[in-house]
């Protein structure tokens, strides 16, 4: 492989990694601060690229399906929020894992009879389009390149949220004792819902920004659910920093276990996950568990 | 009828009573009902089986698909084109295998815990749904087909014509016997209750010495055999395997079974199969959308009965109903059951 194809293949990596940050993390900060596991995760990455392509139909704008179809999911997330997710809190998880499977069931159903069951395409935005001479004979798709800086500038955006500003810290302090912050007087059910709805914002968000570059199907949350499992895994239940660690790692494999293994590239992630268990019962970045 | 007698119906009558009307069906319904019944109980023993893990052990698996799917695969893979393999090789052998996936997914899985137990056991379990579904041998996505049903040929005589509906039924039927009988005796047994004791106070039952590790791979194992002998026996049935079949879809709906017959019991995990198999036939008669209904409908059971329609009774018969289904319950201690699961 010369220098040119492994850089084509990282940037594809990078990119690929990209994007399972934001769903994964999404999934994390869900169970990281409301202690959810939430199956669903990936039915709502699923109905962002539904969403994407149903306002880029009607709008003509990709811009407008970016943030209307991010709107739609985060009032979404409010709303499932307030009427089924916070019975599930102290739960146990198999509660969790029913109740979710039960949405993914609704929402499934939901989709067919909005967009019905076939396949679609989504344009990217006319200014994103062609490809961009990096060097002399390496030119690289300037939507992908597009998804990395933004999703970078959004994973950027959710450490300074978390460590920087008020909500940050009232979300973490949350996640550590939620008895002490309620004693302080903060309305933790506000809070609550915010986080499940920026959850839920970033797996459609995922979906939104993969839909130019892939196609749009129903089945296509299931795959996304299960590789954002592993990010979890690997990275450290509740770690966003974990999560990014984990989904570039499994960009890297993916992509050039494809590239030189391709007999066996479907299982070298699960390889990947299982050296990491042996390793690490806790994943990369996580804590010990009581 | 008194509680006592309300007891002792419940203790020996019923169960007695089901078994009887089981070895009559075939008998008095139509032949599309027996083949129903052979799948519900087929189901059923995957759901009794997976439930020794997660009402018994605590440990919410969602691989158990994968290990019936396995041994439904083998048997397709070890079926000759247009002949009956044999049963006395392939069922062995599809147990085995289904066992020995449970021997590797269990031992790296069993090193986590809580909700990390859960999403490794989906990991593993969708790794075996994508080596069938992009793999030629087995037919990729399009599945593998077993043309012949398998026979039963001891010194050159047939002994089981599987072909005939209610001759299947009866060696399901039988089957499911047998697996209760052996549920019963390992969940009552000192391992059954080291695996429960594990469950409710780990750093207790570790305290007394009990090596955790090894009670929860054992059952893991026992587990997964059982669900792949359910998945040999569905592959019999259908004739036919598909990936979907070790899809997570399909394991989290054995995990509804399990909930809708309640964690309890040996036996609740059938009795949800029944439940949930027979209200799909009836939502796919009368609705196009009939999952969406069975969504909301699961979602209803998790918020509003979180131990299983079982919660159903003492609403429906008064409070006399309430001891005997909590007799029924095979839990040692008096406790009330502990939810599983505990991060």
């Amino acid at each position: 492989m010369d220098l040119i194809t492994f850089g084509v293949q990282l940037l594809n990596a990078v990119q690929y990694g990209m994007v399972l940050f934001l769903v994964a993390s999404g999934l994390t900060l869900v169970f990281g601060i409301l202690g959810v596991i939430n199956l669903a995760h990936g039915a709502f990455y699923m109905l962002g690229a539904y969403l994407a392509y149903w306002i880029a139909l009607m709008t003509g704008n990709f811009l407008a399906a970016l943030v209307g179809g991010v709107a739609i999911a985060f009032l979404l997330g409010l709303a499932l929020e307030s009427v089924f997710i916070r019975w599930l809190y102290g739960r146990d998880h198999l509660a969790q894992v029913l109740l979710s499977f039960g949405l993914i069931l609704v929402i499934d159903e939901v989709r067919q009879l909005l967009f019905g069951k076939d396949v679609h395409s989504v344009a990217p935005p006319d200014w994103l389009s062609g490809s961009l001479q990096l060097t002399d004979n390496l030119s690289y798709p300037v939507y992908r390149l597009a998804i990395c800086v933004f999703c970078i500038g959004v994973a950027a955006l959710i450490f300074l949220v978390i460590t920087r500003t008020k909500i940050g810290m009232i979300v973490r302090a949350g996640a550590e004792n939620r008895e002490m912050t309620r004693v302080l007087g903060i309305d933790y059910d506000k809070v609550n819902r915010l986080v499940f709805a920026t959850g839920i914002a970033l797996a459609a968000l995922g979906g939104i920004v993969t839909a130019p570059i892939s196609t749009v199907y129903p089945g296509m949350g299931d795959g996304m659910l299960i590789l954002s499992f592993v990010v979890v895994v690997l990275g450290g239940i509740g770690s966003v920093a974990g999560a990014a660690i984990g989904a570039l790692l499994i960009g890297l494999t993916d992509t050039f276990g494809k590239v030189f293994f391709p007999s066996v590239s479907g299982m070298l992630i699960y390889l990947l996950m299982a050296i990491v268990l042996l390793w690490r019962p806790n994943g990369i970045l996580g804590r010990r568990e009581a | 009828m008194t509680k006592e007698r309300a007891n002792l119906v419940r203790a020996s009558g019923l169960p007695a009573l089901c078994l009887l009307a089981a070895i009559a069906l075939p008998f008095v319904v139509p032949q599309y009902y027996v083949q129903f019944a052979s799948k519900a109980l087929i189901l059923g023993v995957l759901a009794m089986a997976l439930n020794l893990v997660v009402g018994q052990g605590g440990l919410v698996s969602l691989c158990h698909a994968a290990f019936f799917g396995l041994a439904g695969y083998v048997l397709a893979l070890m079926s000759p084109k247009y002949d009956a393999a044999s049963l006395l090789l392939t069922l062995p052998v599809a147990v085995l295998a289904a066992s020995f996936a449970a021997l590797v997914i269990g031992a790296l899985a069993l090193r986590t815990r809580g909700v990390y137990f859960i999403m490794v056991t989906l990991a593993f379990g969708e790794m075996l749904f994508y080596l069938f579904h992009d793999a030629d041998f087995a037919g990729g996505s399009d599945g593998a087909f077993i043309n012949a049903k398998p026979e039963l040929v001891i010194a050159g005589v047939r002994l089981l014509d599987l072909d005939k509906p209610s001759t299947f039924y009866f060696l399901v039927l039988g089957v499911t016997v047998a697996v209760v009988a052996l549920l019963m005796t390992v969940v009552r047994s000192p391992f059954g209750h080291a695996l429960a004791a594990a469950r409710d106070n780990e750093r207790r039952a570790r305290a007394l010495g009990f090596p955790i590790f090894r009670i929860r791979l054992i059952a893991f194992v026992l587990s997964g055999a059982l669900a792949g002998l359910a998945g040999y026996l569905a592959a019999v049935q259908f004739g036919f395997m598909a990936p979907q079949m070790l899809g997570w879809h399909q394991s989290a709906t054995v995990l509804v079974m399990v909930l809708i017959g309640g964690l309890g019991t040996v036996t609740g995990p059938l009795i949800g199969a029944l439940v949930l198999l027979g209200l799909e036939e009836v939502l796919k008669a009368f609705f196009e959308h009939w999952k969406l209904i069975e969504g909301v409908i699961v979602i209803a059971i998790v918020l509003l009965l979180p131990n299983g329609v079982r919660q159903l009774w003492p609403m429906v018969f008064g409070e006399a109903a309430r001891e005997p289904a909590r007799d029924h319950a095979i839990k040692p201690t008096s406790a009330p059951a502990p939810e599983t699961g505990h991060a």
